[in-house]
C-alpha cells in the first residue's frame, strides 16, 4: 500500500495497466516526456517507450477519432485531454461516433476506449479551464462516465474504464489533484463503474454528490452539527455519473425521506435534476421534503474574481441543508 | 509585389533584412518605414516586454493568474498590427499576445485586469477592434474569417488579421477557415508565430511539414516566411499582406520564425523539456536588441532615451498595476448580467438567492484564495 495522491493514482493506473497489455497506450498534449499539464503521465514513456505514451499534435477532434479507430482495430487507448473545456474540439466524435460504434455496427465494432480529462473551478485557471460539463456526457447513450473524487477510487475506476468494453469518459476534478492523499492498494484492483459510495449513514437526509463537492459535502456535514446537532445524514459519493447507482440512491431516500444532490456544475438540465427525477418517481411516498439540489447558477463559469461567486462551497452547502431538514408541510 | 510570391515557402525561402546585431543585410527588401513610427514600435516592444517582466513577478507573488508572456515574439506582434487601422479593422488574437494587444491600443490596465481574474480587462476600449483572448486554439482562425466575410459582403474595406502558434496550426480548423477564406476570397490574413514550442511539445512532434507556410499551399492561398524577431523583415511583409488582402486578392498566412524566450505561461518549467543551451542559442537574436542596435547605428536612438523610457513605461506599469490591485474584485450582478440581453425571470430569481446569500457569508466568496 502506498500513500498518494489523485495525480498519483491516474500515473499508478496508467502504470500497471499498460503493464499489463501492450495494448495499452497513452497519448495526448504534452502526454509524453512532461507527463501532461499535469503530469498524470509522468515517466511513462521513459517506462514503456515514444510508442506507447507520447505528445501528440494539438487537435483533439483527431484524438478522439484516432482512438476511436485504435480501439477498433483491438487497442486500448487511452486518451487525454488537457482540459474538459479544451477538448470540446473532441465532442464531436465522442457525441457522433465513439458512442454509436457499438451500435450502428450492430456488435461488429466497439470503441472500447478512455478518454480522460481535468474538469471543474477553484484552481484559479483562465477561461475554460472550469468548466463541469458532466451533464453532457451523462446525456450521451452508449458512453459511460465516471467522476472519482479519492486517489483509491481515481486508479480503481481508471482500471475499470480501462477493462470496460465499452468507451468511458473518466473526469478528473482538478480541485482534488493534489489536494489529499490516501492509502492505495498496489497492484490491479477496479472500482465498479456504475458503484456509489457511502461516505456515511444517516437516517434524516441523504445528499448524493460526486468530484469536488464530496469534500464541500464533507465539512459541511460537520458544520451543520452546530445548528442541528441531532440531524443524521447520509452522505453518498456517486463516483459513476452514467450508469449511476439508482439502487443505493432509492433505497437512501426510502429510509432518510429527504434528498439534497450537490454539483458544482450549472444548475439547469443537469445530473441533480436527473437523480430528483429519479427519486421522485421511486420514493414519492416516503418524502418529507421538496427533493433539493445545490448547484452553481446558469452562467458561464466566471473568470478567477467572480469564480467564488459561482461555486458550491461549504456554507452554501449547509444553507441548503438546513432548508430541507427544517421544511414543513 | 516584393514579397509574396517572391519566396518560396517550398525552399523554406525567409525574407530577412536585418541580420542578429541589427545590420541591415538586404536593403532592398528594408520598408519605408518613419523614424517616429519606428521610435513607436519599438517603444510598444520595450513595453510589453517589461510588463511581462513584471506581470512574471506579480504572478509568481499570487497577485496575478498565470498569464502567457510575448517574450522574444514582440517584433512580429507589433508589426502585423501596426499596419491595420484598429476601428475599422479586427484583430482576432490567441492569449500570447501583449505586444499585438498593446499596439491595437488595449491598455496595460486592461490586460493586467484580465490576467487578475475579472473579464472586464478583455473588453477593448471604444474603437479597438481587438477581441477578447481567444483561449480554445484555432477557433480564432475561423472567428477572423468571418469577420473578414462580413467585410466583404457588406462593401467594408476592412481586413482581419489573426494569430495561432505552430502547434495551434495543428487543430483542424485552421485548415477549414483557411480554406474558406480563399474560398470566397476574403480579406483576412492569417497568422503563425511559430516559436518553436507548444507548452513541452516542439514543432518537429507537432508537424512534418518543411515549414508552417506551406501550409497553406492545400488551400491555394499564397504564404510566406519571415524572420519574425526582424522587426524590419516583419513590418515590411505584413504590410503587404494587408494591402494584398485589402485590395482584394484574397487571403494570406505568414509564418513568423520566432522564439518562445519565456516559458509557456507562467506555470511551467521549460528546463524540464527545452534542450541545453537552445535558449542560449536564441537570445542573441531576439527582436529588441537587434531592432535598438539598428536605432542607435541610425541615429535615433541612445542608452541615455533607453533609460528615460524604461523609467516612464516601469512607472506606468507600476501604476496600473496599483490600480487593478485596487479595483480587481466585481459585484455579484456582473457574473448574471452579460448572460443575454435581458436577464431572465430564471437567472433574476438565481441572482436574488446569490445575493442573499452572499449577503449572509461575504467570507465565502473567496474560497480562501484571493
Ligand atoms: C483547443 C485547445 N486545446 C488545448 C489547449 C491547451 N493549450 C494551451 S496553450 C497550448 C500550446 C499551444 O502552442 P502553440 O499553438 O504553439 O502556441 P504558443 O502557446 O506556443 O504561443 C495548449 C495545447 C487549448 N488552449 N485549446
Amino acid at each position: 500500500m502506498a500513500v498518494i495522491n489523485n495525480i498519483k493514482a491516474v500515473t499508478e493506473a496508467l502504470d500497471v495497466a499498460m503493464d499489463r497489455d501492450k495494448n495499452v497506450i497513452v497519448f495526448g498534449e504534452d502526454v509524453g516526456l512532461e507527463g501532461g499539464v499535469f503530469r498524470a503521465t509522468q515517466g511513462l514513456q521513459q517506462k514503456y517507450g515514444i510508442e506507447r505514451s507520447f505528445n501528440a499534435p494539438i487537435s483533439e477532434a483527431m484524438f478522439a477519432g484516432v482512438g476511436l479507430g485504435m480501439a477498433m482495430n483491438g487497442m486500448k487507448p487511452v486518451v487525454e485531454l488537457q482540459f474538459q473545456g479544451l477538448g470540446l474540439p473532441a465532442l464531436q466524435n465522442v457525441i457522433a461516433n465513439i458512442s454509436r460504434m457499438r451500435n450502428r455496427s450492430r456488435g461488429k465494432w466497439t470503441a472500447p476506449m478512455v478518454i480522460r480529462m481535468p474538469m471543474g473551478g477553484g484552481i484559479r485557471a483562465l477561461e475554460h479551464h472550469s468548466e463541469a460539463l458532466e451533464a453532457i456526457f451523462a446525456h450521451i447513450p452508449g458512453i459511460k462516465t465516471v467522476m472519482p473524487s479519492t486517489p483509491y477510487d481515481t486508479k480503481g475506476l481508471l482500471l475499470a474504464a480501462i477493462e470496460s468494453p465499452d468507451p468511458v469518459i473518466v473526469l478528473e476534478p482538478t480541485k482534488l489533484y493534489r489536494a489529499f492523499k490516501q492509502e492505495v492498494p498496489d497492484g490491479y484492483y477496479t472500482v465498479a463503474i456504475g458503484e456509489g459510495y457511502k461516505i456515511q449513514e444517516g437516517n434524516d437526509l441523504t445528499i448524493v454528490t460526486y468530484g469536488a463537492q464530496t469534500v464541500d459535502c464533507m465539512k459541511a456535514v460537520e458544520m451543520i452539527k452546530s445548528t442541528h446537532p441531532t440531524a443524521s445524514i447520509e452522505l453518498i459519493d456517486l463516483r459513476s455519473i452514467q450508469p449511476w447507482d439508482k439502487k443505493m440512491v432509492i433505497e437512501s431516500v426510502k429510509k432518510t425521506g429527504r434528498l439534497l444532490v450537490v454539483s458544482e456544475a450549472v444548475r439547469s438540465f443537469g445530473v441533480p435534476a436527473e437523480i430528483i427525477a429519479t427519486v421522485n418517481e421511486n420514493c414519492f411516498d416516503s418524502l418529507k421534503a421538496p427533493l433539493a439540489r445545490c448547484t452553481g447558477y446558469d452562467v458561464v463559469i466566471p473568470y478567477d474574481r467572480g469564480e467564488g461567486f459561482h461555486q458550491v462551497n461549504p456554507q452554501k452547502v449547509v444553507e441548503a441543508i438546513k432548508k430541507v431538514l427544517d421544511y414543513k408541510f | 509585389m516584393k514579397y509574396i510570391g517572391k519566396f518560396d515557402p517550398q525552399k523554406d525561402e525567409v525574407v530577412r533584412v536585418m541580420d542578429k546585431d541589427g545590420k541591415i543585410i538586404n536593403p532592398k527588401l528594408a520598408p519605408s518605414i518613419s523614424d517616429e513610427e519606428l521610435i513607436k514600435a519599438y517603444s510598444i516592444m520595450n513595453l510589453s516586454r517589461r510588463q511581462d517582466d513584471y506581470q512574471n513577478k506579480m504572478q509568481r507573488q499570487g497577485r496575478l493568474l498565470s498569464f502567457l508572456s510575448s517574450t522574444g515574439q514582440e517584433a512580429c506582434e507589433v508589426a502585423y498590427t501596426m499596419v491595420i487601422d484598429p476601428k475599422n479593422d479586427f484583430f482576432v488574437s490567441g492569449y500570447r499576445n501583449n505586444a499585438a494587444w498593446l499596439t491595437m491600443g488595449q491598455t496595460v490596465r486592461n490586460i493586467m485586469l484580465y490576467w487578475a481574474g475579472n473579464e472586464a480587462g478583455a473588453k477593448a476600449p471604444e474603437g479597438v477592434n481587438s477581441l477578447p483572448p481567444n483561449i480554445i486554439i484555432g477557433s480564432q482562425y475561423s472567428q477572423a474569417t468571418g469577420i473578414a466575410f462580413a467585410e466583404k459582403y457588406q462593401g467594408k474595406k476592412g481586413v482581419a488579421v489573426t494569430t495561432t502558434g505552430d502547434g495551434g496550426m495543428s487543430e483542424g480548423e485552421t485548415y477549414e477557415a483557411m480554406n474558406f477564406a480563399k474560398l470566397h476570397e476574403l480579406p483576412v490574413v492569417f497568422v503563425c508565430e511559430n516559436n518553436k514550442w507548444a507548452i513541452s511539445t516542439p514543432t518537429v512532434q507537432q508537424t512534418k511539414s518543411l515549414n508552417i507556410a506551406v501550409k497553406a499551399i492545400a488551400t491555394g492561398m499564397p504564404s510566406i516566411k519571415v524572420d519574425g524577431n526582424d522587426f524590419l523583415a516583419s513590418y515590411a511583409v505584413a504590410k503587404e499582406a494587408v494591402e494584398f488582402a485589402r485590395s482584394g486578392n484574397g487571403p494570406v498566412l505568414i509564418e513568423f520564425d520566432t522564439y518562445r524566450l519565456g516559458a509557456h505561461s507562467s506555470s511551467d518549467a521549460p528546463d524540464v523539456y527545452r534542450p541545453k543551451g537552445e535558449f542560449e542559442d536564441r537570445v542573441p537574436y531576439e527582436p529588441l536588441i537587434r531592432l535598438k542596435a539598428y536605432m542607435i547605428e541610425k541615429g535615433i536612438w541612445s542608452e541615455e532615451k533607453q533609460t528615460a523610457l524604461n523609467e516612464e513605461q516601469d512607472k506606468h506599469i507600476a501604476a496600473e498595476f496599483a490600480w487593478v490591485e485596487q479595483n480587481k474584485n466585481y459585484p455579484i450582478e456582473d457574473i448574471f448580467n452579460y448572460q443575454y440581453a435581458e436577464l431572465t425571470e430564471d437567472l433574476k430569481n438565481q441572482l436574488t438567492e446569490a445575493k442573499e446569500f452572499f449577503a449572509k457569508y461575504p467570507e465565502t466568496k473567496d474560497g480562501g484564495h484571493h
